[in-house]
């Protein structure tokens, strides 16, 4: 489903490279993890998957279902199916999230010949997800995240995946912010999603989540390459020996 | 004070002495409305400001109006549905103001009979040398409609005072006096087609503890010269909502001058200028807190696209007695074109000491990030700046308490986003 060959980007700005030569497959149905220290270039490669401006590819591919991605805009590459859940979610004030979702959901069908979606049929899915999370429906009727607090604003991010329905689905450090009860709601989530025509590329600095969310590979991000690959046991053993010796003996 | 003495006269300035010595002994009034036109006519022969002129740095008239079109309207023009549903509608077509209907409680007279009789002698005139808009009114106002809503009356409906025009040179006057304890919505509203030159001058005369909702609507073909003022008296405890929406006009200016009279007095002004193409849009205030205890606040929404120019004068001055002033002020504007400009100038003249008093001003371009998020949810650019400009325009507009308010000033951003976005 995604290959990425050979994949150097750069901060456009002032021309850092961040990534350095990615090498990453990840199969249809597959869970992957990928993990690194700070400033390895794990949430680089995520923004880079899913447009961002800021970042310039100089060398390198990136396929998506057999095609090259990087000439697509982020809403092309949104409505291709890959889904990328932030970081740090952005609040846009004066955006009703519920318009903010209808427009989405609609901009992502028109895209693929669906007709749209009435406002009770959305309020009807939107209800339905909101409510596997954990998620007040009253939390909706505000502007887009603002005052969402940090467990909130992932698990909003959670909610616009299930409901756009991608075909990659993107997670940057989506454990970060959330308490244990709020983890595992999350996480439930993302499972829901997992099915043979769905692939998850999950971003962690920690193990934490990948309790929750078990992955099929893991991969480990050095200085901006693929420094090692393996099975989940990848993961314990980071957890375990942390990432020195490990990125020690690939180097 | 002649600041604005010129030698030789552009074809705008000659036009309107042109048309005054053509329209005057037509015009509605004899005695001391005679004599009102007559002054204004003799401060307008000295010529249209400059940008020397300090109340019209940002707008130089004698540039920008360079000439007039005819005087007479191209064809004929009926009145419109109104904005807010449910409205009486007093329209003014191609400057004659149809016989009012009746409302409920209300005195209601077209202005052609208020200065024909000379009752309405006392609105003509003008503050100063400067006051450009208020004497060109002064000299040509033709009709409108006068309003007495008396003491205590609720005014169900809202009414909307509807000026329209089919080209040509059309001046209106309009003034609505509300009693003590009265609440009224009026809409005043200027639109029309081809190539016009309006100048509008409204009075508001609120009385003590009542309420009033006054929202100005223009949106003018992009072939019209729009000259707009309204004068604003708030009186004890009284409260003034006054909502401004410029979305057209070629060249556009729009004072309000407003004084907060009466002890805790308040007054509320929202205002968004949707600027487009090669339109100049002025936004021009002077607001006088001359009681203790009275507060306002003022938030101006502004979107910039193409060639066009705007900007925001706002100037506050507390008198020395105006002790205990809440006054706020923000301009805030979206410059979506590297084209486009907008200045902003406020100013605070403070005589009283125990006052709060502050201003802001931004000019910003849409938040990458933000229109990156959106984008990554699948919405295409176009649709996605859409819904932020939007956005930053909401928040002025969905804080109003009244849903058909909110409902007709969004119907209107849509239209504007229709043809400009």
């Amino acid at each position: 489903m995604l290959e990425i060959k050979n994949l150097h980007a750069r901060i456009a700005e002032d021309g850092t490279e961040i990534l350095r030569g990615v090498n990453l497959t990840v199969k249809a149905g597959e869970v992957a993890a990928i993990m690194g220290p700070n400033g390895s270039g794990k949430s680089t490669l995520s923004y880079v998957l899913a447009g961002r401006e800021d970042y310039e590819v100089t060398e390198g591919d990136i396929l998506f279902n057999g095609e090259s991605i990087l000439e697509m805009d982020p809403a092309e590459r949104a409505a291709a199916g890959i889904f990328l859940a932030f970081q740090y979610p952005m609040e846009i004030p004066g955006v009703a999230t519920m318009e903010f979702l209808k427009v989405a959901m609609n901009a992502q069908r028109k895209v693929r010949g669906e007709d749209e979606l009435k406002i009770p049929e959305l309020m009807k899915r939107v209800r339905a997800a909101a409510d596997e999370l954990q998620m007040d429906m009253s939390m909706l009727k505000r502007p887009l995240n603002v005052g969402f607090s940090g467990g909130e604003k992932k698990r909003a991010e959670i909610l616009q995946m299930k409901l756009l329905e991608p075909k990659l689905c993107v997670l940057d450090e989506t454990d970060s912010g959330l308490d244990i009860d709020a983890l595992k709601v999350v996480a439930d989530g993302v499972n829901a999603l997992r099915s043979p025509d769905r692939a998850v590329l999950v971003i962690t600095h920690y193990q934490r989540l990948l309790e929750h969310i078990v992955p099929d590979t893991v991969h480990v991000l050095y200085r901006g390459r693929v420094a090692t690959s393996g099975s989940k046991e990848l993961a314990l053993e980071l957890e375990r020996d942390g990432y020195a010796g490990l990125v020690g003996e690939a180097a | 004070m002649n600041m604005h003495m010129q030698t030789t006269r552009t074809p705008a300035e000659e036009a309107l002495l042109e048309a005054f010595s053509k329209l005057s002994t037509g015009l509605p009034g004899n005695g001391p409305v005679a004599e009102k036109r007559q002054e204004a006519v003799e401060l307008l022969r000295k010529g249209l400001p400059t940008r020397k002129v300090e109340a019209w740095h940002y707008t130089d008239l004698r540039r920008l109006l360079s000439r007039l079109p005819d005087l007479e309207a191209t064809a004929a023009v009926t009145a419109r549905a109104s904005i807010l549903p449910d409205s009486v509608v007093l329209s003014v077509l191609n400057g004659r103001a149809d016989a009012p209907e009746e409302i409920e409680g209300i005195t209601a007279a077209t202005s052609a009979q208020k200065l024909a009789d000379g009752t309405a002698a006392a609105l003509l005139g003008f503050e100063a040398s400067d006051d450009t808009v208020s004497a060109i009114n002064s000299a040509f106002a033709a009709d409108g409609f006068m309003l007495d809503i008396p003491a205590g009356t609720e005014v169900s409906r809202p009414i909307e005072l509807q000026n329209l025009h089919a080209g040509g040179q059309t001046h209106t006057r309009f003034a609505v006096k509300v009693g003590a304890g009265a609440t009224a919505t009026i809409v005043e509203r200027h639109s029309g087609e081809g190539e016009a030159f309006v100048s509008s001058v409204s009075h508001l005369d609120v009385a003590d503890n009542a309420n009033v909702n006054w929202i100005i609507v223009q949106d003018q073909p992009e072939s019209v010269s729009h000259l707009g003022r309204i004068n604003v008296n708030i009186g004890q405890h009284a409260k003034v909502g006054l909502f401004v929406m410029n979305a057209g006009g070629k060249l556009v200016r729009q004072e309000l001058r407003i004084v907060a009279a009466g002890e805790y007095s308040e007054l509320r002004l929202r205002g968004i200028n949707l600027l487009a193409g090669q339109s100049h849009c002025d936004v021009t205030m002077v607001l006088d807190h001359a009681a203790p205890h009275t507060t306002s606040t003022e938030l101006f929404r502004n979107v910039v696209t193409g060639r066009a120019e705007g900007a925001f004068q706002g100037q506050i001055r507390v008198a020395r007695e105006a002790q205990k002033t809440d006054a706020k002020m923000a301009c805030n504007t979206l410059l979506l074109s590297d084209e486009g400009g907008f200045s902003s100038k406020p100013e605070l003249e403070i005589f009283a000491d125990d006052v709060a008093c502050g201003h802001g001003a931004t000019v910003t371009d849409i938040e990458k990030d933000h229109l990156f998020y959106l984008m990554a949810r699948g919405i295409d650019e176009k649709t996605a700046r859409g819904l932020l400009v939007k956005a930053f325009l909401a928040e002025v507009i969905e804080e109003l308490e009244d849903e058909s308010i909110v409902d007709a000033l969004e119907t209107k951003l849509d239209a504007w986003f229709a043809a400009h976005g």
